[in-house]
Parts: C-alpha cells; structure tokens; sequence
C-alpha cells in the first residue's frame, strides 16, 4: 500500500479535530494553549503534503511562516497566562470572565 | 482709489491689536491706537473725499471690488465699497466725530477696569459702521447693520455687573431684531424682484422693473422703513434707545446720538430710488417721522435725568430726519444727519463732562449753576443747545429750516405745523436743561459741591472742536443764495427726487418761514428762561394743576408698560407653557424614549456576552462548519 496525499490529510484532519476538541472542553489554559499549537500543527502537515504532492516549496515555505507566528503567539500567550496566574493564582479558564457587561 | 480699503483696515487693526494684544502694548499703547487707527481712517475718508470732489458731478461714483465674495448661479454678491458723495459724507461723521469721541474717552474712561474692552469695541463699531455706510450692495450693508447692533449691545451692557445695564443691552439687542428682520424680508423681495442686491444696478432698473405706486415698490419700501424705524428708533421700536443710556455716555455721543441711530436715515437716502416709487411709503415716513419728533419731544419736556432728556431728544431729531425723507428731500434729511452728528455728539460729551465733574449724578434737580465751576462745558454746551434748538447761525437752524422749507414747499403743511411746534418744544426742553444745569442757584450737596471740577484737556478739546463744528458747519448748507448749499448740490447725484420736491417756492417764502421758525424757537428759549431762571416756582405750580398730564409725560406714556403686558408677558407666558407642555413631554420623551428603547434591547441581548473564551470560541466553530458546509453542499 502505498501513501497518498488522502492519509496525510486524514491524519492532519484528525489531529486538527483533536486540537479543536481539547480547546473546547479543556479548562486549564496551558492545554488550551498546546492544542492550539496541535491545530498549527495540523495545518502544517497540510502544507507539506500538498507541497510534496504539487512539487512546489511553496507549502514549506509556508510552514516557515507559520512557525513564525505560532511562536510569537506562544510568547504572548505565555505572558498573558503568567500574569492572570499572578493575578488570580490559577489558569482555569472558566473563572477568567472579565469580559462581560 | 483703491486706497479706500484702509478705511476699514485701520480700525480693524486697532481692534486686533486692542482685543488680542492689548497686554503687550500696555495700557498708554490703548490710549493711542484706539483714538489713532480712527483719527488716520478720518484722514483717508478726507482724501477720498477730496477725489471725489474732484470729479464731474455726473460721474461722482467709484466702485472698489475686493472680490466676489458670494458666487452661486444667478446670485453673485461682491466683496466691495462704493464711494459716492453720499457714502463719503458718511464716512467724514463717522471717522471724523468718533475720533474726537474716541480722544474724549480716553480722560472719561481713564480710571476704567475694562479700559481696553472698551477701546475694542467702540474700534470695532468704527469698523461696523464704516462697513454700513460704504457698502455697494444690501448684504454687504446688512453684514455692517446687524455689527453695529451688536457693538451696540456690548457698549450699552459694558458695565454689565449693574442688571440695568446688561437688561438695556438685551432689549436694544431684541427691540432691533424686529426691525432687522424686517429689513431682511426687504432684501429678500428686491432679490426676487431684482435678480441683484448691488445698489447700483437695482436703483437702475428700479424705474423700469417697479410701477409708480405699485404694491412691490410700496412692500420693499415699507419693508426697509422697518428696519430703519428699529435701528433709528422711531415710533413704535423707539423704547430701547432711551434705556441705551446705561451705557458709558461717549457710547451714548457716539453710538446713539451721532452715528449708528442715523443708519436707518442713511438707508432710507441711499435707498431714495425706490422710495420716489412709493408715495404711500414716503408718507407713511414722513407721518411716523412727524409723530415721532412731537411725541418724543413731549416726553423731553420733563425728564430729570441728563442722558435722558438728551435720548429723548435724539429720537424727536431722527423724527426730523424721517420727516425729510417722507416729504422727499433726502438731501435736507443727510444734511441734517450730519449737522446732529456734531451738536447731539456735543451734547452728550458736554453731559458726559458734568457727570464727570458731579462724581457721577445724573439728576438735573440736584446741579445748577454749574457754569462757574465748568467754563468750557457751559460755553459748549450752550453753543450745542443753540445748535439744536435752531437759532442763527448755529448749525441746526439752516439743516431744520431746509427741512421745515421742505415740508411747507412740497405741500404738507400738516407736517410743517407739527414740525415748527416741536421746534418749539425742542428750543424749550433744551434751554429748560441749560438752564437747570449751569444757571441758576446751585441744589447740589455741599460735600459734592467742593468736589466740582472741569474736566481735564483730553475732554475739553474734543468739546471745542465739536463746537466750532455746530457753530459753523451749517454754512456748508447756506439756502437762498443760488449755489449756496454746497451739501444739497453735493448729495444730489447720489439721491433721487420726488416730482412733489420739484416746484420750488420763492425766496421770500423761505425768508419768510426762517424769519417764523427762529421766532418759534425764541419763544421756546424765552419760556424756558422765565419758567426756570426768572420763577422757579412755575413748573411746579403748572405740574400741579395738570397733574394727570404730567404724569403721563413723566411716565414717558406708559410705552413700557404696555409694551410689557401686551408683548413681553404673554411671551413669557406663552414661552412658560410651550417649554412645559413642548419641550418637557415631546422633544424630552422623544430623546428619553429612544434611550429606554436601546437600553431594553440591549438588556434582552447583553445575556449571550458571557465573558467565557471558551462560549465564543464555540460560536466561532459553529460559524466557520455552517460557512464550510454553505459552500461544500449548497
């Protein structure tokens, strides 16, 4: 059996529906926090798999790009944790609803 | 001639340099650009004048066009000033008495806090009026008519901490808006009829657009004589130019004796056009003019407040000048303008020197025999009253004369008998002030009588140069003499003229009415002698006997009175309930109803902002399958 571009993206599908799954149901921020980078990831494979199947560089390139972004995010994210921790001396998200009327 | 633009860009720089920098040049720097600016304009007005004068008559109308200031479609309006011998008399009053007022106020208004302000705003109403005066078309004219109101409400309220001050202000403010709007309804129909505003090219077609008589020419020219009646003060708008004498009296000299209460008779000159097109509005002037001078006249006769007699007796003068205008001799009416201009300006500075010297009393009953302590005032002062009352050669015996000549010559003997008897009333109120002030035995307090004093050079000199004014001015208008009157033959390209003015009487005639009119107005003096320096005792006695009378002259007829149950009242009154019923429940409930609408809105809606990441996380999700779906399977 040979590996086509279908099994690459049912992996990144799945993954992708793991990582939107654990952002719905999980209350701790820092695993909220990782399955977003899980969906990144995701999203990564795709590339590559359409990149390796279209015989472009186009898709790494893109991964590049997007390993960019996941990182600044991940900085940024970090600290806003780190400060509602401080702040609240916890990480579960259900008592983060500042952002109400 | 384009340096006539200095004329309005000099009192404008006092005015910014007054108004914005008046720290920075100090208090002595106010004291010489306030006067200066206006005495430098008066200088450009002479050369102007000069310019003029030397042209043919026929061709004595220059137009300087700054820029189209309103350009839309068919209604263009220039930025722009006419110069003409009528417009040029105007700007000579204007520049050259206010100058003399301006010097004036720097003595009386030396130990003024708002001594500045004040040079602001009386530079300011220099600027407005010049503004008025050279203007080449209605609005440009309407732009200074409705500036020299309000410089007329900021100097009446100048000393607004005193409620009587700033109340004066308010209704000169409002007495006039009814005139203004009058004027403005006039200009509109000129426009429609017209297709213009400028002066030139409507009083060009006025002949031809506008039928004898006809009811456009009759509105326009009824329209106008409204706004004229509100800012000249004549009857019924005449009640706020008595209160206007709250203000500081070189105000009163300037503002509501010499210049801007004459705007409505410069109006109705520069407007004569239309006029000779309306006989039913030129005696509907000359009836309220007539009814006017007699009426305000009666009022002067017992007044004991200073300003006040004087007030009343501007308004009986602009009466005359009304009168002029109605029976067509627009030239007598500006000839009279200016010949008032200086001995009514006179007057009040001469008022406003015994006020100065009093310590501030106004009340003729508490002064008398003044003429010791205040030569130059009493010398002045009577030279002024001699102006006024007409008697030879002073100044207002060859300006009133024309106008009772005038009058008698063009057949309304009606208005000659009034005028000649307020003539009367007019030498007789003026010499009873005359007499109560400077003659006589001395009622004021003893602890105010040391304290008496002439007023200082700054003051006197303007006084003497207003007096040589009164005393010869009136020769540039000498009647008889073929090519005598100068001002008439002067003014008369800019004016138009009745067929009833045509028919000249003889020159016996003229002597004859001049010989009777100067024996009226000795009457007058001699009364006022008897009854106030010979018997005192009389005009108590005579108060006494028509006491019902007297009153009622006292109460200046109870105008106010009236005025303030039948207008001011139900105004309040109605205004009272609008705002209850109006203002509270509908435009209130309107505003308040649409807030409460929101609001519940808001609140039925506000429950879905959670404030859980997670909640709007799902709704994103939810959002981005029903998008994929969309486009997948639809």
């Amino acid at each position: 059996m040979t590996v086509g571009l279908a099994h690459y993206l049912f992996v990144s599908a799945v993954l992708f529906s793991l990582g939107v799954v654990g952002v719905m149901v999980r209350r701790n921020a820092i695993i909220i926090f990782m399955s977003i980078e899980l969906m990144l990831n995701a999203v990564n494979l795709t590339f590559v798999a359409f990149g390796r199947f279209h015989h472009t560089l186009d898709g790494q390139l893109f991964v590049f790009f997007v390993m960019v972004v996941a990182a600044a995010e991940a900085v940024v994210g970090l600290a806003i944790i780190i400060s509602v921790f401080r702040l609240r001396e916890s990480v579960d998200v259900d008592r983060m609803n500042l952002f109400k009327w | 001639m384009s340096y006539i633009w200095l004329i309005l860009l000099l009192p404008a720089l006092g005015v910014i340099i007054n108004g914005f920098f008046a720290r920075w040049v100090g208090r002595r720097g106010v004291s010489w650009i306030g006067p200066g600016v206006v005495g430098l304009a008066f200088l450009v007005a002479c050369r102007a004048f000069f310019d003029i004068w030397a042209l043919p008559a026929d061709g004595r109308l220059v137009e300087e066009v700054f820029y189209t200031w309103i350009g839309s479609g068919r209604f263009t309006v220039e930025m722009a000033l006419q110069i003409d011998p009528l417009s040029v008399v105007m700007m000579l009053v204007v520049t050259g008495v206010g100058f003399l007022i301006h010097v004036y106020s720097v003595g009386y208004m030396h130990d003024d806090p708002g001594y500045t302000r004040y040079f602001t705003y009386l530079n300011l109403f220099t600027l407005s009026m010049l503004v008025l005066v050279s203007a080449n078309n209605f609005l440009l004219m309407f732009i200074g008519w409705e500036a020299v109101g309000l410089c007329s409400y900021l100097l009446i309220g100048f000393w607004f901490e005193r409620d009587s001050a700033a109340n004066a202000g308010m209704k000169a403010f409002i007495v006039n808006r009814i005139g203004d709007f009058g004027f403005l309804v006039g200009m509109m129909l000129i426009f429609v009829t017209f297709g213009t505003l400028d002066f030139t090219e409507v009083f060009h077609a006025a002949p031809g657009a506008l039928a004898l008589g006809g009811p456009t020419a009759t509105l326009i020219a009824l329209l106008l004589f409204v706004g004229a009646v509100g800012k000249s003060a004549q009857i019924p708008l005449y009640v706020w130019l008595p209160d206007a004498m709250e203000g500081p009296t070189p105000v009163s000299a300037l503002i509501h004796a010499a210049t801007m209460v004459t705007a409505g008779v410069y109006m109705l000159a520069r407007c004569s056009a239309l006029y000779v097109l309306a006989p039913f509005a030129l005696a509907v002037v000359a009836t309220v003019g007539v009814a006017t001078a007699l009426f305000a006249a009666t009022i002067g006769l017992v007044q004991n407040d200073i300003k006040r007699v004087l007030a009343y007796s501007t308004v009986s003068q602009l009466g005359y000048m009304f009168t002029a205008c109605g029976v067509g001799a627009f030239g007598a009416a500006i000839f009279h303008l200016m010949m008032h201009a200086f001995f009514k300006a006179l007057l009040f500075l001469g008022a406003g020197s015994v006020i100065h010297g009093m310590g501030g009393e106004q009340d003729i009953q508490k002064m008398g025999a003044l003429r010791r302590h205040m030569p130059v005032t009493h010398v002045t002062f009577l030279i002024a009253s001699l102006a006024i009352a007409g008697i030879f050669p002073f100044a207002g015996f060859f300006s009133k004369d024309e106008i009772l000549f005038s009058a008698f010559a063009s057949g309304h003997y009606g208005v000659w008998a009034v005028a000649v008897f307020t003539a009367f009333l007019t030498a007789f109120y003026m010499f009873r002030l005359h007499f109560l002030i400077f003659h006589g035995t001395s009622r004021v307090d003893r602890e105010m009588a040391r304290h008496i004093h002439e007023s200082p050079r700054v003051m006197t000199r303007p006084l003497a140069v207003l007096a040589v004014l009164s005393a010869v001015g009136g020769f540039v208008g000498i009647p008889i003499i073929y090519g005598g009157n100068k001002i008439g033959a002067f003014l008369a390209p800019a004016l138009a003229h009745t067929e009833a003015h045509a028919p000249h009487a003889g020159v016996g005639t003229e002597l004859g009415l001049m010989a009777f009119s100067l024996a009226v107005a000795a009457v007058g003096i001699a009364l006022a002698w008897r009854w106030y320096l010979a018997r005192p005792e009389v005009p108590g006695r005579i108060a006494q006997r028509y006491r019902t009378l007297y009153r009622l002259l006292l109460n200046k007829y109870f105008v106010d009175e009236i005025y303030d149950d039948l207008v001011v009242r139900p105004a309040r009154v109605g205004s009272e309930a609008v705002y209850q019923r109006f203002d509270l429940r509908v435009i209130d409930g309107a505003v308040n109803g649409a807030g409460a609408l929101v609001r519940s809105f808001a609140s039925a809606i506000r429950v879905y902002q959670t404030g859980y990441v997670r909640n709007y996380a799902l709704s994103i999700l939810v959002g981005v399958v029903l998008v994929m779906a969309y486009y997948l399977w639809l």
